[in-house]
């Protein structure tokens, strides 16, 4: 009995609780309109396996559309959880250079001024590291202004918030520029059953995991996010650290917009990532993390950017009109903040304390 | 080593500012080189008498499409036909398209052509070309303000809607399909061609009886295509036969996400795929027997315009609207006759060449 209770206990004071729960909600709305309508009530979960003509057996069902569409959005996140909190503000440029990344790789990848093809220019490994620099450039570009000359972020990145989209209108010459080819369309398609983007994004996840934690580069980050004048007296390079969340972060953008150009095989300057920073910064904050910087919760974060695709694919699956759907998504999240929210937070804990208080009484 | 980081930052200032300006600064140069031309050569045309000067501005260059009606004005009004065009690209800025216009009353050419950016704000303008004794004519978008404009040449969506009815019903006919169940992926919504396509098809839909079973907005890109195609496979699996997609990168999505979920479309296949637009990418997925059919979009005005200056300069009067006339693609196996209130129409067959041609 007391043993269950201090398991209670560890369970509420988990600071995932709060984010699983309230993607989970968003979910069930999708059980309680099935049921309404007649239908089984699990057929948004059901996942079964498709036979196609172009991509053999694939899994399928809406829960792997959330999985699949929500990959940019996680990838992202996982940059913006990092610059938050080194740097306590937020990099609203990645959308744009999600766009430039893409840009450039299907620029070299169709030769300069070419519009449509379907055979490379150069090896497809060529056009991806291109993006992956290009990505990485304009993260330390941010990086250099924020950590070295104490530019506010958002200031900093506006820069490349407004310049990045229209540098990859250039590279691409003002056209939509197609690559036709199903060894770029792959990072956009499916490896066996299972979308690629679903994939990559467990890579990121991974590979950043292990090194956040096998390494002290999480701690680092975060005590530099906590108080950086502190940590550089403890003999820690606050400025390195921050100049590297925000290469991080270009760099994660990079891989984002290669994938979302990979699914329409083309570069569509004008669309990819198209409001994509809000989605990564509204992902941290729903992961419960603080925009103030500091102490950050990457699993949160990641919960955070599936969320959101949860909440448009359950729109979606409602036939809520693709116009209004905004609104709908503004109010869902208006609640989960609201319910993570510190003063709603100490409010129910104190209700808890005081039912607790007359059992303990009684 | 402060110092030594101001000027790194400098340099990198500058070089962003360099490339970021690129865009801005290219465009305005050419822009003013225009402008210098023009009045060198309206001088020369004043004193010949037989080039017909022309300005034109255009909205900017934001899509094949956009390039193709450029490049269509600059082509028919070439100084070999005998005419000679100022053409600025106002780069999708309304107050330098106003600058424009007033710039070409200022070097007095004989006909200003505009594709308005914004649909209002234009009677001043238009009032001090009047004014001046110079002929207007609007191309593609619409002026709702002023009618002080000679002549409008542009596409009627509606009728691109209602065609792509028509057709339906009697390729359906041919075929024995006597239940239709239609999604359509629509444009952005509110913009002219996404509420004449829609108005256009839904007439002809509600007239049959068809069932409609969804309309979501897919922005006129190939992501919102997909993402809405995916979300329709699941929502209405096995429940629909025909896709309406009102422009070809919705098309393009479309197929991907009926790809991923095992649905066989096109000519040989279990849905009848409709867009709109039939770009060259269109058509070329027409010939590949993936979209069934394609309803143009027509972006060369320009042989439509000349038209009317040639009936102005003959002293003749003209109609305030003209619509341009478009073509409706489709393979052999896919042709049949349809007509529009009793209009008949006739399809045109893709071809390479006639792909080749296309914009």
């Amino acid at each position: 009995m007391n043993k269950n209770k201090t398991l209670w206990q560890k369970i509420k004071a988990w600071p995932l609780l709060l984010p699983i729960v309230c993607l989970l909600l968003v979910m069930a709305v999708n059980i309680i309109y099935d049921a309404s309508l007649g239908n089984n009530p699990f057929s948004f979960f059901k996942i079964t396996l498709q036979t196609t003509t172009s991509n053999g057996t694939i899994f399928y069902g809406r829960i792997i559309d959330i999985l699949n569409r929500g990959s940019e959005a996680a990838i992202l996140a996982l940059g913006m959880t990092l610059v938050v909190s080194s740097s306590a503000g937020t990099d609203i440029s990645v959308g744009s250079v999600m766009s430039l990344s893409a840009s450039v790789c299907c620029m070299l990848l169709a030769g300069y001024g070419v519009t449509s093809t379907s055979e490379l220019a150069v090896p497809l490994v060529v056009g991806l590291l291109g993006a992956l620099v290009v990505g990485s450039l304009c993260g330390a570009f941010n990086g250099f202004l924020v950590a070295h000359l104490k530019i506010q972020p958002m200031v900093a990145t506006l820069i490349l918030f407004t310049a990045a989209r229209a540098i990859g209108l250039l590279v691409c010459n003002d056209m939509i520029v197609y690559v036709r080819n199903d060894s770029y369309g792959f990072f956009g398609s499916f490896l066996g059953p299972i979308p690629t983007p679903i994939v990559i994004t467990a890579i990121c996840i991974a590979v950043l995991s292990i090194a956040l934690n096998k390494t002290a580069l999480g701690t680092y980050i975060q005590s530099v996010g906590i108080n950086s004048k502190a940590s550089r007296i403890a003999g820690l390079n606050s400025k390195t650290i921050i100049f590297l969340t925000y290469v991080l972060c270009g760099f994660f953008a990079a891989i984002a917009g290669i994938m979302q150009s990979s699914r329409i095989t083309s570069a569509d300057s004008n669309n990819i990532g198209l409001y994509m920073e809000l989605d990564a910064i509204l992902a941290v904050a729903l992961g419960g993390n603080s925009l103030g910087g500091g102490k950050f919760n990457l699993a949160g974060s990641i919960i955070g950017a599936y969320t959101i695709q949860a909440i448009t694919t359950t729109l979606y699956a409602l036939g809520v009109s693709t116009s209004q759907a905004p609104v709908y998504k503004a109010v869902i999240v208006i609640i989960i903040v609201a319910i993570q929210a510190p003063p709603i937070q100490a409010y129910v804990r104190k209700k808890a304390a005081a039912k607790n208080a007359v059992k303990e009484v009684a | 080593m402060k110092k030594k980081l101001l000027g790194i930052f400098l340099a990198a200032t500058m070089a962003v500012g360099m490339l970021a300006g690129c865009g801005g600064a290219a465009s305005d140069s050419s822009d003013s080189s225009d402008t210098a031309s023009t009045t060198e050569d309206s001088g020369d045309s004043g004193a010949s008498g037989d080039t017909i000067s022309i300005g034109f501005a255009q909205v900017g260059h934001e899509s094949d499409w956009r390039t193709a009606s450029t490049k269509s004005c600059q082509d028919v009004f070439s100084e070999a036909n005998g005419y000679d065009l100022s053409f600025v690209d106002c780069d999708n800025d309304s107050a330098a398209q106003l600058e424009a216009v007033r710039s070409f009353i200022e070097q007095d050419v004989d006909y200003i052509i505009i594709d308005p950016i914004v649909s209002t704000g234009w009677d001043t303008v238009l009032t001090e070309c009047e004014d001046a004794g110079i002929p207007v004519i609007v191309i593609d978008r619409t002026i709702e303000d002023s009618d002080k404009y000679t002549a409008w040449v542009g596409s009627n969506f509606k009728t691109e809607g209602l065609a792509a009815g028509e057709w339906l019903k009697a390729y359906a006919e041919s075929k024995g399909i006597s239940e239709i169940n239609y999604l359509t992926i629509a444009g952005s919504t509110g913009a002219s061609a996404q509420i004449g396509r829609s108005e256009g098809f839904d007439e002809i839909a509600e007239a049959n009886g068809w069932n409609k079973l969804d309309e979501q907005d897919g922005d006129f890109t190939e992501d919102g295509g997909q993402s809405i195609m995916e979300s329709y496979c699941k929502s209405y699996e096995g429940k629909f036969n025909v896709v309406v997609c009102q422009n070809d990168n919705e098309a393009f999505g479309a197929m991907t996400a009926m790809d991923n979920a095992g649905i066989t479309y096109g000519l040989d296949g279990d849905v009848i795929l409709i867009s709109f637009d039939a770009c060259t990418a269109g058509l070329e997925q027409v010939k590949a027997r993936k979209i069934t059919a394609d309803f143009e979009c027509n972006p060369l005005a320009a042989p439509f315009v000349e038209e009317v200056i040639k009936k102005l300069e003959a002293g003749e009067s003209v109609e305030k609207e003209i619509f341009m006339e478009e073509h409706w693609y489709a393979l052999t196996d896919a042709i049949v006759d349809f007509s529009i209130d009793g209009e008949a129409q006739t399809m045109t067959e893709v071809t390479d060449d006639v792909i080749d041609a296309q914009y």
